[in-house]
């Protein structure tokens, strides 16, 4: 219960901080997710990709 | 929209001063139709169904009536929700197109550019733009001349137009073909059955001079002949090239050509799913949350007396 409180009191209870809270978490969110995406779709065509394949072409 | 629901229902609910008796008649779900309107609303739907029924049936004897062969479904490797493009094949394909197709057929909406980063690094790229001549200018003379080709050309047409095409093909206009697996039914299956399946044309069919039996062809006489054989190309990774992965690999290279949004397309359809399974799971919450006050409600008759 301390936990939720202080996080109350530090995060959720002023507008202000509540919104740098979002703005600051959709930022790693994203990034997160993105990564977590294209590892999936990677993983999912290995060897299909232009990436994957692109080491025998360059020099 | 749940509030407002909940408001309207909620209001004829809370009325405790006559009973929910009074208000029933209120509830949609409570109200008898007239007669006339249940007559009204029965022959409507009775004439929908019909004229429903009457189109599919003329659809189905008009499908039933042509006598063209539909292409068999093919395994591709990129077909399924989240497989891309096999770029290893697409860069076969081009070789296919550059050494067969495109002695008839132009694809101009294809530049040198695009081939960077897809299926060629951009050194490679611009070697193969500098293979072709392309016209430019008018030079400070007024003078169109020929240079080399650049990254950003497009690909060189056979053709200068499409008069000249036909003069030189019997007629018949080799389709330019960019776009071809988007603006053919069956896509790439009907592109692999028809460079695959040149036959014989049977006993009743009379093909005219320079015409050749496709069964998959609409109507069955093709101004192209069969161009794709066994080693009718040449394959710089050592891949046999047998005529049915000439086929396969120029197939996946149309299919990019065509689309080449293709594989972001698939990647997007991960984050999608991650996304909106997140937004779904929030939504469903809120929505539980916000109706958690009506359906928790009791709702007690008690007559007076």
């Amino acid at each position: 219960m301390s936990i939720l409180s202080t996080l109350n009191n530090a995060i959720f209870k002023r507008t202000s901080t509540f919104a740098l809270v979002v703005v600051g978490s959709v930022f790693f969110f994203e990034r997160a997710f993105d990564v977590v995406a294209d590892s999936i779709f990677d993983k999912i065509n290995e060897g299909k990709l232009w990436k994957h394949i692109k080491h025998n072409y360059e020099k | 929209m749940a509030s407002r629901v909940g408001r309207f229902y909620g209001a004829g609910l809370l009325k405790s001063n006559n009973g929910v008796i009074g208000q029933i008649c209120k509830f949609a779900t409570a109200q008898e139709k007239s007669s006339g309107r249940k007559k009204i609303l029965s022959t409507l739907g009775v004439i929908t169904g019909g004229l429903g029924a009457l189109l599919f049936s003329l659809d189905q004897s008009v499908k039933a009536s042509d006598l063209e062969l539909h292409p068999p479904k093919n395994p591709w490797s990129h077909k399924g929700l989240f497989n891309a493009l096999d770029h290893q094949s697409i860069r076969r394909g081009y070789e296919v197109y550059k050494q067969v197709c495109a002695a008839c057929h132009s694809l101009k909406y294809v530049a040198y550019r695009d081939l960077v980063g897809v299926t060629h690094t951009e050194e490679e790229a611009k070697a193969e733009a500098e293979q072709v001549q392309v016209t430019d200018g008018p030079d400070d003379q007024g003078n169109m001349f020929q240079r080399p080709g650049k990254l950003s050309d497009y690909m060189p047409s056979p053709y200068p137009n499409p008069e000249a095409a036909r003069a030189a093909n019997n007629g018949a206009f080799p389709p330019d073909l960019s776009y071809i697996v988007g603006a053919r039914h069956g896509g790439e299956d009907y592109i692999f059955a028809l460079l695959t399946g040149y036959t014989e044309a049977p006993a009743g069919v009379n093909l005219r001079e320079g015409q050749y039996y496709n069964p998959y062809f609409p109507g069955g006489a093709l101004a192209m002949g069969q161009l794709l054989f066994n080693e009718s190309a040449e394959y710089e990774d050592g891949t046999p090239p047998t005529a049915s992965q000439l086929a396969k690999d120029i197939c996946t290279f149309l299919k990019w050509t065509a689309e080449p949004e293709h594989d972001d397309r698939k990647r997007m359809i991960i984050k999608m799913l991650g996304i909106f399974s997140l937004l779904f799971v929030t939504s469903y919450y809120y929505k539980r949350h916000k109706w958690m006050t009506i359906k928790t409600r009791k709702i007690e008759y008690r007559p007076k007396n």
